[in-house]
């Protein structure tokens, strides 16, 4: 039988590729064409050049790694604290998973939104800050004065809405560890940190890259969150991509910017298999 | 026998009450880490149903004074709000539609037969996820100006469609992997030909996993603001259309705004919850 369908599954796979051959492949080569063109047509650097004397090149850049830099850490302590909190088997442990993984439907502009609600002159934190008499006038935290408070109140909202994909592929991982493994810990008397340090941990590891490159290159492509919250105050590279491509109309910088974030993507993903070697490297 | 984890000898545990302490930290961090989800929900909940007059009210109460619809109303009323909003349903539901018709049956294809080229084909899938999305929208909006669907609904979930394809092969392939081949060969010595074997009894019992997958995939596309701002202009889906307005808004406006793009988010994790570790967890695999 399976040799008189030896076809069957080409066939079946023939829509998706095609569709990734015109959809995905073709406008990652153009994407790069266009980079290195500039409007007139001709083939050169002109295009990256002026992206890189572009006045908000450099804060855009350096706003962008800092929000991974930043971000990347605290999703992975908060993930990893969920993910075990889950694998404790709590009372209503589908529940507990249900809450933690709401926000996996959240969109970036949704969550952005919600943190205003929050960080806004007379939103939420001053009010309940007020309430409790920890201060006596609201504090502005979205000025773009102070863009160390506008990084973190992005921080904030990024961890809170991207967290939950990570968790969820940590609890994956953790449920896929023998359970004999930990009883054995147990039984020789471990203690909670030395069983997550010596046994947990090393075993997730290869969830723990997936996790990581998966939620590395999101945090370079960060975007509505911060023109929500931010508004003017802080400039990131998928943000100057579409300032370019919509209100200049100038698709080759675009594609220069779109491209920066394709190779930071990529030498981040290079760097997460280099430094955190698995056996199997087919996990990605 | 059965070994059950209350078995391990008593002289190896620690003293009953030094594990409820520790069952006590971990109930406590698990509600702190719950609060820190569940707020500010609740908090965009309260600001949307806040009316429009009372939304500079300073200090806000945690317990609502007043709670009516007005602020939603205002800003469904917003210029061109609900035309974005039914022309996002549409992108969403195209997108669903396109990303089952085109990734299942390669899901399929995966999770069935043992073919060569299907541990490269698994690789190209995979690695689209090394790619950032960011940078397919731009040379789109080139190739579709030349084909004349900028600015269109078709357009945009076409992109969608690219963004989504790759977890559909893979998660529908999850989901067929998991219903047993074994039933779909007894259906064959029965008498039915593969299709119908596919159509009469593997279909059916992969239709609950199926149905998770589509509605991820409409969330997807329901969720994306950065293709749908690139791509549309004077037909904005609902995010590109709020993204656009942020600037020019009352705040009272985002809150109602940000409330409805979460709404539909929170009922499709409440309808997928029991499939989450089945879809993810085997997509790492």
């Amino acid at each position: 039988m399976t040799a008189r369908l030896g076809w069957a599954p080409y066939a079946l796979l023939l829509p998706s590729l095609a569709f990734l051959a015109v959809f995905f492949a073709t406008p990652m080569v153009q994407a790069f064409g266009l980079a290195f063109q500039s409007p007139d047509g001709t083939f050169g650097v002109s295009s990256i050049e002026r992206m890189l004397g572009d006045a908000r090149f450099r804060s855009a850049l350096l706003t962008t790694v800092a929000l991974v830099v930043l971000i990347i850490p605290i999703q992975f302590a908060l993930a990893m604290s969920m993910a075990l909190v889950i694998n404790a088997r709590l009372k209503g442990q589908g529940l507990w998973l249900y809450v933690y993984a709401l926000p996996l439907g959240i969109s970036e502009l949704a969550a952005g939104i919600v943190w205003v609600s929050i960080f806004t002159q007379s939103g939420w934190l001053n009010s309940i800050l007020m309430g409790f008499g920890i201060i006596d006038r609201p504090i502005t935290w979205q000025s773009a004065e102070t863009p160390w408070l506008l990084i973190m109140c992005v921080v904030i909202a990024e961890a809170w809405r991207a967290t939950s994909i990570i968790m969820i592929i940590l609890v994956a991982g953790l449920q896929s560890i023998p359970r004999e493994f930990i009883e054995a810990a147990d039984v020789y008397g471990a203690t909670t940190w030395q069983k997550v340090r010596r046994v947990i941990l090393p075993m997730l590891r290869p969830s723990l890259q997936v996790a990581l490159i998966l939620r590395t290159i999101l945090a370079f492509q960060v975007f509505a969150t911060v023109i929500a919250i931010a508004g003017s105050g802080l400039f990131v590279l998928a943000r100057e991509a579409q300032r370019w491509a919509t209100d200049i109309q100038n698709d080759h910088i675009a594609a220069a910017y779109a491209g920066l974030i394709l190779v930071l993507s990529l030498f981040s993903t290079v760097l997460f298999l280099v430094l955190l070697p698995t056996k199997d490297e087919q996990q990605l | 026998m059965s070994v059950v984890r209350h078995d391990i000898p008593l002289a190896r545990r620690r003293s009953g009450r030094e594990h409820l302490v520790g069952r006590a930290l971990i109930y406590l961090a698990a509600t702190l880490l719950a609060l820190f989800i569940l707020v500010p929900i609740y908090l965009i909940a309260v600001s949307a149903f806040t009316p429009p007059d009372r939304a500079f009210d300073f200090p806000r109460s945690v317990v609502p004074a007043e709670l009516n619809f007005e602020t939603i109303v205002f800003f469904l009323n917003a210029f061109g709000v609900v035309d974005s909003f039914w022309r996002s349903v549409i992108v969403a539901m195209i997108t669903l539609v396109l990303a089952l018709l085109i990734g299942a049956p390669a899901g399929y294809a995966i999770a069935r037969y043992a073919f060569r080229g299907r541990s490269g084909f698994r690789l190209v899938i995979l690695s689209t996820r090394a790619f950032p999305i960011v940078i397919l929208a731009i040379p789109l909006a080139v190739t579709y100006r030349l084909w004349g669907i900028n600015d269109s609904v078709i357009g945009v979930a076409l992109m969608h469609t690219a963004l989504a394809l790759p977890f559909t092969v893979l998660i529908t392939s999850s989901v067929f992997v998991s219903v047993p081949r074994e039933l779909e060969e007894a259906a064959q010595t029965l008498g039915c030909n593969p299709l119908q074997a596919f159509l009469r009894v593997s279909l059916p019992l992969a239709l609950p996993g199926l149905a998770a997958a589509a509605i991820f995939t409409w969330v997807l596309s329901w969720n994306d603001v950065f293709a749908a701002v690139i791509l549309t202009l004077q037909n904005p889906t609902l995010p590109a259309r709020i993204l656009t307005a942020l600037t020019q808004s009352p705040i009272y406006f985002q809150f109602a705004a940000g409330f409805v793009m979460l709404v539909p988010s929170l009922v499709v994790i409440f309808f997928i919850r029991k499939y989450l570790l089945g879809l993810w967890g085997r997509v790492v695999k």
